[in-house]
């Protein structure tokens, strides 16, 4: 267990390819970070200078008060489950396990009580033990890879979307037992995923890169009620948060989407931001059928998709051109070409710099 | 169709058998016996301990060793080179690691037979002449060998270094412990072909070896046909030809499965 510190990680590959544009973060000690962001925007890599696979242009990097820029992998004290699992494919999972231990040159007793240990926890039978990994399913042979990181007794666990191989259903099986498993050894752990829904669940805290950069840092409640750039509004919620271009009146008491009713702004409006062109979010459980309501805006059904638990509706206001979706608990019958009488509420408003993309208030 | 392609190629096979199995002067007489005699096992011990009669009085035994030893130095030496050398065009960056590639690469254009004098000239400068060391090294050197580790390196995936090196492998130990159990099948194949193509060596063998103590198996039939003033004695012959097709056969057999697998393996 450590408290794994980055100050000013920075990646720059030989080509002249920035990847990193600078990383600051304090992972206490326990804390499970969770790494999330689309394909390319460098997590991967992040995860992998921590794990010492990748040099660090600039920055520092330190775990457990240790200064670890310039160490091997093995010598940083970390365990790393690769998304294929990388098991050896000719050793039992036995060996697969003890393989590390053999080279840190451990008494064999003491290999073995560790493995024994291990299986035990990843309830992994004696007979699993002596297969080969190919005689494995997906779900065990992910275990097998947890197994390998958990008999390091490492001070951080790394895990490079370790759950993207595996079908839904044991996808949702094995975010519970990473999250138990985490829980009860109190590891420090980093974790890569593009999964929101993995991102949501697993972390305590959760770091969206994009592009390199951090757009946002904190608990996936924060991120979710208040997302601080429009990348992290939309990448965080799932379907994604609607999006319109509005302008706030000059009082900063109300907004108004092109051609439509304006809107109360909540919290004592936005004064300094009076007669400003913005962008407004609001996602798709934030609208409202109301039966009849003076502050409804009409929305016109393109497309309604039924979930069973909820049902998605697609449409517009108006005449207005950007599209939207409204998430309605249950089974509805609604139809396209509807039109619906949609109440926004007034505390669930996301308003953004259409320039600099941050948010605003 | 088959059956018939079954027979031309078994068919010389089968006189050879049948011809090891008669006495000489069986051998002289028309027609040729198309069923095989009760002499096996004479003519065997003739071929491997006697030697025909009218030369030096040994038989192809020795000689059944030198092709052996110069095979297996061949089939070991040239695995072992060309496993490191692939190793390190792989996993390594050096200056210059794609031009000595390409160099390895080109000498797949250079067959024994294309550099044979100057071969020759090192191997005579080097004092190898008639001996094991000059009989296999210049046939060791491989690019076909090198270039097929290197695909069977790329194949392997990035993440299979990675988990090594966390879990604290120096390259060496990598490569002992992964690299060389993860392409056993390719070790195998490749055994199985450069060990015929070490024992099936002709021309080589035939320059660079003036002693009969150095002989191989292989020139030693060509050198009984030859054997001046006589009729060949075609007992004997086919006894040594059936001799020298026995050990490739052998590690075909035995390695058969590993040798299929080695060409056809692709999950890794």
């Amino acid at each position: 267990m450590a408290r794994v510190v980055l100050e000013g990680i920075r990646k720059t590959y030989p080509n002249g390819f920035k990847a990193i544009h600078g990383v600051d973060v304090a992972i206490e000690e326990g804390e499970f970070l969770v790494l999330v962001g689309p394909s390319g925007c460098g997590k991967s890599t992040l995860l992998r200078m921590i794990a010492g696979l990748e040099s660090i242009t600039e920055g520092r990097l330190s775990i457990g008060d240790r200064d670890v820029n310039n160490l091997e992998p093995s010598e940083r004290n970390i365990a790393m489950v690769f998304q294929n699992y990388a098991l050896y494919p000719h050793m039992s999972v036995y060996k697969n396990m003890a393989y590390g231990l053999k080279i840190m040159g451990l008494p064999k007793a003491e290999i073995e009580e560790r493995v024994k240990k291990a299986a035990t926890i990843l309830e992994l039978t004696d007979e699993q033990l002596t297969r080969k990994p190919r005689q494995l399913s997906g779900g065990q042979r992910q275990r097998v890879a947890m197994g390998r990181a958990i008999v390091r007794e490492p001070s951080v666990f790394l895990f490079d979307e370790p759950l993207s191989n595996l079908d839904a259903k044991l996808r949702v099986q094995m975010r519970l037992e990473i999250k138990t498993l985490q829980a009860n050894l109190g590891i420090t752990s980093i974790y890569v995923t593009h999964d929101q829904v993995e991102a949501m669940t697993l972390g305590h805290r959760l770091m969206v890169l994009n592009a390199g950069n951090v757009e946002q840092l904190g608990t996936p409640i924060e991120l979710y009620q208040r997302p601080e750039s429009l990348f992290v509004a939309g990448f965080i919620g799932s379907p994604a948060m609607n999006f319109a271009e509005a302008r706030i009146d000059a009082a900063g008491k109300t907004i108004t989407i092109s051609g439509q009713e304006a809107l109360p702004l909540g919290d004592g409006g936005m004064a300094e931001h009076g007669g400003k062109d913005v962008i407004l979010g609001v996602r798709p459980e934030h609208l409202e059928l109301v039966a009849d309501a003076p502050d409804a805006v009409p929305m016109t059904v393109t497309m309604v998709e039924q979930l069973g638990a909820d049902t998605l509706v697609h449409g517009h206001f108006g005449e207005s051109k950007s599209d939207l979706t409204v998430r309605l608990e249950g089974i509805r019958h609604i139809k396209g070409g509807e039109v619906l009488p949609i109440r926004v509420s007034p505390d669930h408003l996301h308003v953004f710099d259409p320039k600099t993309e941050r948010r605003l208030s | 169709m088959l059956l018939f392609g079954v027979a031309v190629i078994a068919l010389p096979i089968w006189i050879m058998f049948v011809a090891a199995s008669h006495p000489e002067i069986r051998m002289t007489q028309v027609p040729l016996p198309m069923l095989p005699g009760g002499y096996f096992f004479e003519n065997l011990d003739i071929a491997l301990n006697r030697g025909m009669s009218g030369m030096d009085g040994n038989g192809v035994a020795y000689m059944m060793l030198n092709s052996l030893i110069m095979a297996m130095m061949i089939a070991v030496g040239k695995i072992a080179i060309s496993l490191l050398s692939a190793f390190a065009i792989v996993y390594f960056r050096f200056p210059f690691r794609m031009f000595f590639f390409w160099m390895i690469f080109v000498t797949l254009m250079l067959p024994v037979e294309v550099r044979i004098l100057p071969t020759y000239e090192v191997v005579a400068n080097l004092g190898m002449l008639d001996s094991y060391w000059g009989l296999s090294i210049p046939l060791i050197a491989s690019a076909t060998a090198t270039f097929m580790f290197r695909q069977v390196f790329l194949t392997i995936p990035d993440e299979m270094l990675e988990a090594a090196r966390i879990d604290g492998a120096g390259p060496m130990r990598f490569f002992w412990d992964i690299l060389i159990p993860m392409s056993r099948t390719n070790i195998a194949a490749l055994f199985v072909i450069l060990f015929i193509y070490g024992w099936n060596q002709y021309l080589w063998p035939l320059l660079i070896t003036s002693e009969p103590g150095m002989y191989t198996v292989v020139m030693g039939i060509k050198q009984m046909l030859e054997a001046a003033e006589q009729v060949p004695q075609w007992n004997v012959i086919m006894m040594t030809a059936l001799l020298a097709m026995l050990p490739p056969i052998c590690v075909v057999i035995f390695m058969q499965s590993l040798f299929v697998k080695g060409l056809t393996e692709t999950e890794k």
